[in-house]
């Protein structure tokens, strides 16, 4: 029970932070399909910083961890923010091939690393063991992760951006209708492109908590296994309002937790239900929900639509 | 003067194979300096590897074999970006594709192992897994406003994980690996016949009636997108969906068949690689095949046109395999695939290139005018 609640906790921390980066984007007009990218490169800054500057002070290693991660998702979002803003790119198509793109370049990156260590290691794999213990905490059998207070601050600071600042509705305004914004002097590029590196920031740091969630090293081959899209669906499903996305999150981050630990429970391990069902759990969970929900969606009004001065 | 003859640089194919090209060299140029920053000693050998593939085999019999090995992918490849090409023309971007090919992969192979069933049953069990898997991303889309695109990243994982569960049946899997059973063994009538074309390629038997068949497809889809008027009106519905609601069309409908036909593609690309026992399915896959977002970059880099994208195909699938013959043990050959993202990423920006290209000419045009407007004016 306690280990089914870590996990549904720090899967929920995962989804509710890049849904929260998702958010910034769409809220600016801009819609990052391309989170699952940014979270493979947030994963591989993170892992690469643990494995190059390993430290044994917990504090020093989580924030050169952390701040790894998130210039990585930032840089890497870059490549969203110029393409869809300055040069009107499709963004659908854009996003698809930071995906491709992410994950490619993790497993040049991860495998040049491994190959430049030890010459006959060509795995695509990267370990950061005693690393991991300095981000736990046990309290009582439940494994708190410093990632998880992260996330809950990040979480309200995010309402209140959005919400009670200048800066925040300037933002929305850019996503809901550009023209009027540029019309009253806010500087639409200059918004979307905030809006996109934000989500950036958080889509990096989403990825270097995911590959640290369960496991101890990962194979940077996988990608994020669809996270950034269940990410999406999170945001969808939350309305794009904060404060909803953290409860999807904790309904999403449930059922992920339960292929993670099923095992464990004797009522479940009875039904023989093959574990493959379990791992496909979360994504047929987000398709009902989503058929139940894009039909009243709140989408900002601009988002997708490439901001164009000439036209008002 | 001559307004209606166009520039050469202004004519829409001309422009369209430029700015795939620009993709090509700029993605290539990139990929080099990977290479180059990995280990500068052999970045250029192995940049060639790559872009000639094939070739590089000492002899003439083995170059037409690996050739073959080549072809025999881009069937399958062509297969998903026709996929996609044909749905983006009605404005959906199926990323959906490498879920229908995990599910005609899946019903492929259990009428092949399971049932039995000759070759042109399966490959027809294909189509309908894979224009089932459409059209549930249709009805989605069309009737509760889901997005194509979430729906379809969700589905390539659902159907990823049923294709392993079905496929581990006793029936279809091989006993002692992961793999599915060796067709040649279990049931070589669900072999797709090489009708003689092996025997071209140095007696390659992946090389099948499968090539010429993803040919074929090619040149339909050309054919039902520009000649026909089911072809207008699913166009017209990707250009305008109020508009063509206005003008009569059954728009929600349509959304639904474009995503059918996509998805019937995109199964039979995977019927076309798995029934000519070149691969057998991994019952323990924990990623999505690579195959459907390969066929996005076709899609792309052949300019959206069905017949652009048959040597688009074949030139992903090339680079990919030769991504495999370099030195694994100084480059990974993952380094395709971040050629073949870079292209995608560039692929983006086709709209941009060929704005330069008309730019020039544009601002040629406004000059000569301005010039004489100020001789007119200095006249009066």
């Amino acid at each position: 029970m306690m280990l089914l609640a870590q996990y549904t906790i720090i899967f929920a921390s995962v989804l509710s932070l890049v849904a929260l980066g998702g958010c910034f984007s769409e809220h600016s007009g801009v819609i990052n399909l391309g989170l699952e990218g940014i979270m493979v490169m947030g994963a591989l800054g993170g892992a690469v910083a643990m494995n190059l500057f390993p430290s044994t002070n917990a504090f020093v290693m989580i924030l050169t961890t952390v701040v790894v991660a998130v210039i990585f998702g930032m840089i890497y979002s870059v490549l969203l923010a110029f393409a869809c803003i300055n040069l009107k790119a499709d963004q659908t198509l854009i996003g698809t091939a930071m995906n491709m793109l992410g994950t490619a370049v993790a497993t040049v990156v991860v495998r040049s690393i491994n190959t430049s260590t030890d010459p006959n290691n060509v795995s695509t794999t990267l370990q950061y063991v005693d690393q991991k213990k300095l981000f736990l905490v046990n309290i009582n059998g439940f494994e708190f992760n410093w990632f998880m207070i992260i996330a809950l601050v990040i979480l309200v600071a995010s309402y209140f951006v959005l919400y009670k600042t200048r800066f925040g509705l300037r933002l929305r305004a850019c996503g809901e209708n550009p023209q009027a914004a540029a019309s009253v002097g806010i500087n639409v590029y200059k918004m979307r492109w905030s809006g996109v590196l934000i989500s950036g920031f958080l889509g990096g740091l989403g990825g270097i908590v995911y590959i640290m969630a369960g496991v101890s090293e990962w194979k940077f081959e996988v990608g994020v296994a669809g996270f950034g899209f269940l990410s999406l669906a999170v945001m969808i499903f939350g309305q794009w309002k904060p404060h909803r996305i953290a409860l999807a999150a904790l309904l999403f981050g449930f059922f992920r937790a339960l292929s993670n630990v099923y095992t464990g429970f004797d009522f479940l391990a009875a039904l023989n239900i093959p574990s493959q069902f379990y791992n496909m759990l979360p994504y047929i969970i987000s398709l009902v929900v989503l058929a139940f929900t894009s039909k009243n969606s709140a989408a900002p009004k601009a988002e997708g639509i490439p901001y164009d001065k000439g036209t008002r | 003067m001559n307004q209606t003859k166009k520039s050469f640089l202004e004519r829409p194919g001309v422009q369209a194979v430029g700015a795939a090209l620009i993709c090509v060299v700029l993605g290539l140029l990139i990929g080099f300096i990977v290479l180059s920053l990995i280990n500068p000693a052999g970045a250029g050998e192995a940049i060639m590897t790559i872009l000639l593939n094939f070739m590089t085999r000492a002899t003439t019999a083995a170059q037409l074999k690996a050739l073959g090995n080549t072809l025999a992918k881009t069937a399958p490849l062509l297969m998903c970006a026709l996929s996609v090409c044909f749905c983006y023309k009605v404005g959906l971007f199926n990323i959906g594709a490498p879920g229908q090919y995990e599910a005609g992969a899946c019903a492929a192979l259990f009428a092949a192992l399971a049932l039995n069933l000759p070759w042109y049953v399966c490959i027809l069990f294909a189509a309908v897994a894979g224009a089932l898997l459409g059209a549930v991303s249709g009805i989605l889309k069309a009737y509760r406003n889901v997005n194509e695109v979430i729906s379809g990243i969700m589905l390539n994982w659902i159907t990823l994980y049923i294709c392993n569960m079905v496929l581990s049946s006793e029936a279809v899997k091989d006993s002692t690996s992961p793999y599915s059973k060796d067709l040649s063994q279990a049931n070589p009538s669900s072999i797709i016949p090489s009708a003689g074309l092996g025997n071209l390629f140095s007696g390659n038997k992946a090389v099948t009636i499968a090539i010429p068949l993803a040919i074929i497809a090619a040149i339909v889809v050309w054919v039902i997108l520009n000649k026909t008027k089911f072809g207008y009106e699913l166009k017209a519905t990707g250009y305008n969906k109020e508009g063509a609601r206005y003008a009569g069309m059954k728009e929600k409908r349509n959304i639904i068949v474009t995503l059918i036909i996509g998805g019937a593609l995109a199964g039979l690309g995977a019927a076309f690689l798995y029934l000519t026992n070149y691969t057998k399915w991994e019952t323990t896959a924990t990623s999505v095949p690579g195959m459907g977002f390969n066929g996005i970059a076709a899609t792309f880099l052949g300019g959206l046109n069905p017949i652009g994208t048959i040597f688009a195909s074949f030139f992903i699938q090339s680079i990919t395999d030769g991504g495999s013959l370099i030195d694994r043990m100084i480059y990974p050959s993952q380094i395709s695939d971040l050629i073949s993202g870079i292209i995608i990423y560039l692929c983006g920006f086709t709209l941009f290139f060929k704005y330069i290209m008309t730019k020039n000419k544009a601002k040629r045009a406004e000059k000569k005018i301005k010039t004489e407007k100020t001789k007119e004016g200095g006249n009066a």
